[in-house]
């Protein structure tokens, strides 16, 4: 919806695909799931996999805490500049679905002082398997889980499982040591997702972020064609 | 005009930050200033007689065509901490962007084009009150309710408190909440005639300074 259409007006009120000055926008995908599944070190290593390729940006949505954004600086995956911590009032579901204006003014912000960018990463504070972005916010999203978390969440299912464009299962080298059932997690999962993809990972083995990047950049390529 | 309009603006769930804020409730509970439904209405009540009623007759002013520009200059002048400063443009800021996809004006364009980063939230309130169709009492109910439901609601989080007891206390405000929108409606007519250095300049220093100190924690619930 654009209600001003001067390449000089104030900035878009929604999530228009163009910038007031008529440049595409960065995609934006944003990553969601429970406490302690790995959002974070997803996007550190999405950072460090990307960050040669693409002009990138991340901003993070902690509960009560800078956390999130600190360890991003501390592991310097990007230019401090390029991340920025939203404020949620103790309620990360409600700044990503409910009342989204602080993220968008995050994002756009971050587009006007640090662009033009092709990819900015929206990252939840953690939060419960409802929580889900809204469309006004991001283009995609991400849901993460981790097999230590109990292997019947798949089943379980919940809008974060269920419809995230992307479910990533984490972890996967902690499989052995909980009990869990990665061949049960698949199936319940592919059964849960009508045949939205679902990916295995260990960020600590194995090909890493290899797959989640491979996603982003389809992604990205279907956003600029 | 539409009475319903001025249940979607006051609505607690409209989408413009509002939920991440506690106005000044969580330095004062730290402070053990609020401890529980007594000392809650007690915090509302001050907050609704100084800060609230300066919020309250801006966004009347505003509500009633009186300059944006000079109402932002006299908020500022009505808001000596930098933090809350910070807070009052950011939350403008996204109540502009939310009342420009729920209420498209010329008015409400131009504010956002003057303020990119943010007028003072009551001033885009009144502006925004006034694209909806409402007029000055109505953008002044707006300011008090919540100048007293957003410190109520953050309480509830911060303390666990029965949201019964929050809503009860409320409630109780409801006459002195009556009492203060108009006194504010009638300062913003007033002042539209004498200018807006006679609108009212009430402060609470505790407020103030509490939102300097919060602004400062390492770790905290509440964006202010």
């Amino acid at each position: 919806m654009h209600l001003d259409h001067t390449h000089d007006g104030p900035s878009a009120v929604s999530a228009d695909a163009r910038r007031p000055d008529g440049r595409r926008r960065a995609l934006r995908i944003g990553l969601g799931g429970p406490v302690g599944s790995g959002k974070t070190a997803t996007v550190a290593a999405l950072c460090r996999a990307l960050r040669d390729e693409l002009s990138l940006a991340v901003v993070t949505n902690d509960i009560y805490t800078r956390e999130d954004a600190e360890f991003l600086l501390r592991e310097a995956v990007l230019p401090p500049e390029r991340i920025t911590a939203v404020e949620t009032g103790a309620c990360p579901h409600t700044a990503i679905r409910d009342d989204i204006s602080a993220n968008l003014e995050a994002v756009e912000d971050l587009e006007d002082e640090t662009g033009p960018l092709d990819l900015i990463l929206v990252e939840s504070g953690g939060d419960n398997l409802t929580a889900t972005f809204s469309r006004g916010l991001v283009d995609a999203q991400i849901f993460v889980i981790d097999v230590a978390g109990g292997d019947d969440i798949p089943r379980k299912g919940g809008p974060g499982v269920t419809t995230a464009d992307l479910l990533v299962v984490n972890k996967t080298d902690l499989a052995p040591y909980v009990g869990s059932d990665l061949e049960r997690m698949a199936a319940d999962a592919e059964a849960q997702r009508a045949g939205l993809p679902v990916v295995f990972q260990s960020l600590r083995t194995g090909s890493g972020v290899t797959a989640v990047a491979g996603w982003v950049r389809e992604r990205l390529a279907a956003w600029t064609a | 005009m539409s009475r319903a309009a001025l249940l979607v603006l006051a609505d607690g769930r409209f989408p413009a930050g509002g939920h991440a804020h506690s106005g000044g409730a969580e330095a004062a509970v730290r402070a053990g200033r609020i401890t529980g439904a007594a000392s809650l209405e007690d915090f509302c009540r001050g907050r609704l007689h100084t800060s609230g009623l300066v919020s309250a007759a801006l966004a009347a002013a505003a509500a009633l065509g009186a300059d944006p520009v000079a109402l932002d200059a006299a908020a500022d002048a009505r808001t000596p901490s930098p933090a809350l400063r910070v807070a009052a443009r950011r939350l403008g800021r996204q109540l502009v962007r939310a009342a420009r996809a729920t209420w498209p004006c010329t008015e409400l364009d131009a504010l956002a084009r003057q303020f990119p980063k943010g007028a003072h939230q009551p001033v885009v309130l009144g502006v925004a009150a006034r694209a909806a169709g409402l007029g000055p009492e109505d953008a002044a109910y707006c300011s008090v309710y919540e100048c007293v439901s957003g410190p109520a609601s953050a309480t509830v989080r911060l303390l666990s408190l029965d949201p019964f007891d929050a809503t009860a206390a409320l409630a109780r405000l409801a006459p002195e909440l009556d009492v203060v929108a108009h006194a504010a409606a009638d300062a913003a007519r007033r002042a539209l005639a004498d200018g807006v250095e006679t609108l009212p300049a009430a402060s609470a220093p505790l407020l103030e300074i509490g939102a300097e100190a919060h602004a400062a924690w390492p770790v905290r619930l509440f964006a202010s």
